[in-house]
């Protein structure tokens, strides 16, 4: 089992290596302006956007005019999904007849969508009516993604270009990201999920009684549109409380496969696109190597860890064969959703077709680590490229400091304040993982959510304000968050996480931008190759060790210790 | 400043009309010509009424027929509330269900010889698993034959008839959808045996 599991994930690394680069040079072309085969349909409907929006496509923005934009784009976007959550039960589209969302949830959802996170504090299929699912929820599916992807190419360009003071127009970024990277996969994704049995319909929930003579209540929904963008755009967010693990949004292995694909396409795409925009093709693949190296590592583990199983349930004779099956579904096994499990912390995902809070210890530890390291294994969609530019820029400082030298990345001199900034962003993660999980296990309102006892009541506390911090999403869903306590802190750690990011990255790629390009030298640390990969993956791995190995010491490795020796809570 | 805010709200406008809108009504309409059963909730039907839907599990505790898995949606199988336990590894009380759910196991099924297979004691991740595996479909064979009549070579066949494989020979694990079998089940026995009055 353990092996065929490892097979799995062979054979889907390489299916993600075989679409970056298609996806990679595609994207280059779309923020490029080079001419692109969808051109004919989506040229006349980009220049409506920009006529309709009132957006002169021409004009380019500096740094602090692009983050200015992005940050009112998303407090109204904000604005806009409380609103419709608040009035939904006056709106259309809502045949179950679903009350307004009350006030804390609808401002931990709202702020949760719009940051990409899709943190969810409630059961989907019971509180949002279908037009808050399509137009607020999934709408933010799209536009928190083209978001990322935006800033991401504004980054690729402060590298790329030089003595410059703009980093291109942040409306267009978003607009081309949307019409031409997102909407056409997504359409595409979702068609094959709906030939596979995911839901497309706006009725009202189905009554059925069940062989047994039971009455069962199927609810129905917009599911296969939204399902395709929560996984291409790494949002998570599921249409039902089980997320992917209800057959409604993952009916069978094949899609299951797709999911994970669509998840991993556009970040790792998007190291192919750094290569190719800043001419070093081979430094975008150095990047890749290092994401890639650490995910096969964290999937090595999670699947070993699930289809070993559980000695304390062995124990009472169950068959050990299986693997670890609590909260997964039959048809995927320990196997694909240990994969699963893997690939969606891995990028900022958080969809989950299996409960994390069930996993193994060392099965559950990976997807944490995975996300406090700072979502840069493939990443989000943008969020990755942008968040390993932070390391990226903090490894090259390091190797800069071994050989005495100021370190220069791609023929830029990387100074004080571009490490200042750097060390800010990976400081504001670290800063509201840690508080926040301290402030939640020595306050009675932060320990009475918790599910389970022992050490995995403090890695349920941990995985929240990691899973908001990090914007991912997924949850070791036994904490009961749809409290105050957690709506306001989590939705804070949420925004912070999202924007005190991406401020201190586009000042950082502003700043690089506007300088001069230095000629290469022999004493240039080339950022390519196997030696920079080796520094780029051991970076990202010290930093999270540091800040994070006293907290996972006493949740999941001191809970796998006890679990070996038969210890229950 | 009044420029970023006009444009946003311009734009915010314009993409929930394309993106929250259209685009949704697009895959519902692709859904309806190309996968209408589909795309509207796999419902299967048995003499012209509908039982249930393919994809969503639901409880099965009728004698002469196959279990579904336990369940922590609502009070089981509840699909207004899908979900798992989310009790962890060192849980006591997962393990106590899980040395009830292996008792109650055995004892509804004295003729099977093998270890409890892993579904038969844990709860899926939604709640709604249609599936069981194999060995957990095998090992309810001989109650199943003994309390419906049928023969134990019968209904084995039948539930190979209904394994589906892993994709592409890698992906997934093999499985048996348990309404689907049951409906093979009851086809037989109503064949079988004279429709009662």
């Amino acid at each position: 089992m353990t092996a065929l599991a490892f097979l799995k994930i062979a054979v889907f690394f390489l299916l993600v290596l075989a679409v970056t680069k298609p996806l990679g040079l595609y994207m280059r072309r779309v923020f490029s302006g080079e001419k692109t085969f969808l051109d004919p349909v989506l040229g006349p409907l980009e220049r409506l956007v920009y006529r309709l929006g009132g957006v002169d496509a021409k004009k380019e923005q500096d740094w602090k005019a692009y983050a200015a934009s992005l940050i009112v784009f998303s407090v109204l976007g904000v604005l806009g999904v409380y609103a419709v959550e608040r009035l939904q039960a006056l709106l259309p589209l809502n045949p179950d007849r679903l009350p307004a969302v009350p006030p804390a949830l609808a401002w931990n959802t709202a702020i949760s969508f719009v940051t990409n996170t899709n943190w969810q504090a409630y059961v989907g299929e019971a509180t949002m009516s279908h037009l808050t699912q399509m137009a607020a929820l999934a709408l933010h599916n799209f536009l928190s993604a083209a978001t990322g992807i935006a800033i991401a190419v504004a980054v690729i360009r402060g590298i790329s270009r030089a003595e410059s003071k703009t980093l291109g127009n942040f409306w267009v970024d978003l607009t081309r990201s949307t019409l031409w990277v997102l909407l056409p996969l997504s359409l595409v994704a979702a068609i094959v999920l709906l030939s596979q049995g995911v839901v497309q319909s706006f009725s009202a929930s189905a009554m059925i009684t069940t062989l047994d003579g039971a009455t069962q209540t199927i609810p129905l929904g917009p599911v296969a549109s939204q399902e395709a963008i929560k996984m291409l755009g790494t949002n998570g967010g599921g249409f039902f409380n089980a997320n992917s693990a209800h057959p409604y949004e993952n009916p069978t292995p094949a899609t299951n496969l797709l999911e994970m694909l669509l998840i991993f396409a556009i970040p790792a795409g998007l190291t192919y696109t750094l290569g190719s925009m800043t001419g070093k093709l081979r430094h975008g693949w150095a990047v890749f190597g290092a994401m890639s190296l650490l995910f096969l590592a964290g999937a090595g583990v999670t699947a070993w860890a699930e289809t070993r199983g559980n000695p304390i349930h062995h124990a009472a004779g169950v068959d050990a064969a299986a693997g670890n099956m609590e909260g997964k579904e039959v048809r995927f096994g320990p196997g694909d959703t240990a994969l699963f499990a893997t690939v969606t912390t891995a990028a900022s995902c958080g969809a989950v077709n299996g409960m994390h809070d069930s996993f193994t210890p060392l099965g559950g530890l990976v997807p944490l680590v995975n996300i406090q390291l700072g979502e840069v294994i493939f990443g989000g969609v943008g969020a990755g490229l942008y968040g390993v530019f932070v390391f990226v820029v903090l490894s090259v400082f390091i190797a800069g400091l071994m050989v005495g030298r100021t370190p220069e990345y791609l023929g830029k001199k990387i100074e004080g304040a571009e490490v200042k900034l750097a060390m800010l962003s990976v400081l504001v993660l670290t800063f509201c993982i840690l508080v926040g999980t301290a402030a939640a296990v020595t306050t009675k309102d932060g320990l009475s959510s918790l599910a389970n006892a022992g050490p995995h009541g403090l890695s349920e506390a941990l995985y929240a304000f990691t899973s908001a911090a990090g914007n991912n999403g997924s949850a070791f869903a036994g904490l009961n968050a749809n409290t105050n306590f957690y709506n306001v802190l989590l939705g804070l750690s949420m925004f912070f996480g999202r924007f005190l990011m991406i401020v201190p990255i586009l000042g950082m790629a502003g700043s690089l931008a506007a300088k001069k390009r230095q000629a290469e030298s022999a004493g240039t640390f080339p950022v390519d190759g196997p030696l920079f990969t080796l520094l780029l993956s051991g970076v990202i791995l010290v930093v999270g060790a540091l800040t994070f190995f006293p907290v996972l010491s006493l949740g999941p490795v001191v809970e796998h210790l006890l679990m070996a020796a038969g210890r229950a809570f | 400043m009044k420029d970023h805010v006009l444009v946003s709200i311009r734009l915010l406008v314009v993409f929930t009309l394309l993106l929250g809108i259209a685009y949704p009504a697009g895959v519902w309409a692709v859904g309806r010509v190309a996968f209408p059963a589909a795309a509207s909730g796999s419902f299967v039907s048995r003499d012209g009424k509908v039982v249930g839907s393919a994809l969503i599990g639901q409880g099965a505790a009728s004698p002469g027929l196959f279990r579904t898995r336990p369940s922590a949606a609502g009070g089981g199988y509840d699909a207004t509330a899908s979900g798992g336990s989310n009790l962890g590894p060192t849980s006591k009380a997962l393990a106590d269900r899980v040395v009830a759910e292996a008792a109650k196991a055995r004892t509804e099924n004295p003729g099977a010889t093998a270890p409890v297979p892993a579904d038969a004691v844990t709860a899926s991740g939604s709640g709604l698993d249609p599936h069981v595996s194999p060995g957990f479909a095998l090992w309810q064979v001989p109650r199943v034959a003994k309390e419906s009549g049928l023969p134990a070579a019968d209904l084995e066949a039948m539930v190979s008839r209904r394994t589906e494989r892993r994709f592409l020979g890698l992906f997934g694990e093999p499985r048996i959808n348990v309404l689907l079998l049951n409906l093979d089940v009851l086809a037989r026995r109503g064949a079988s045996r004279p429709p009662s009055p």
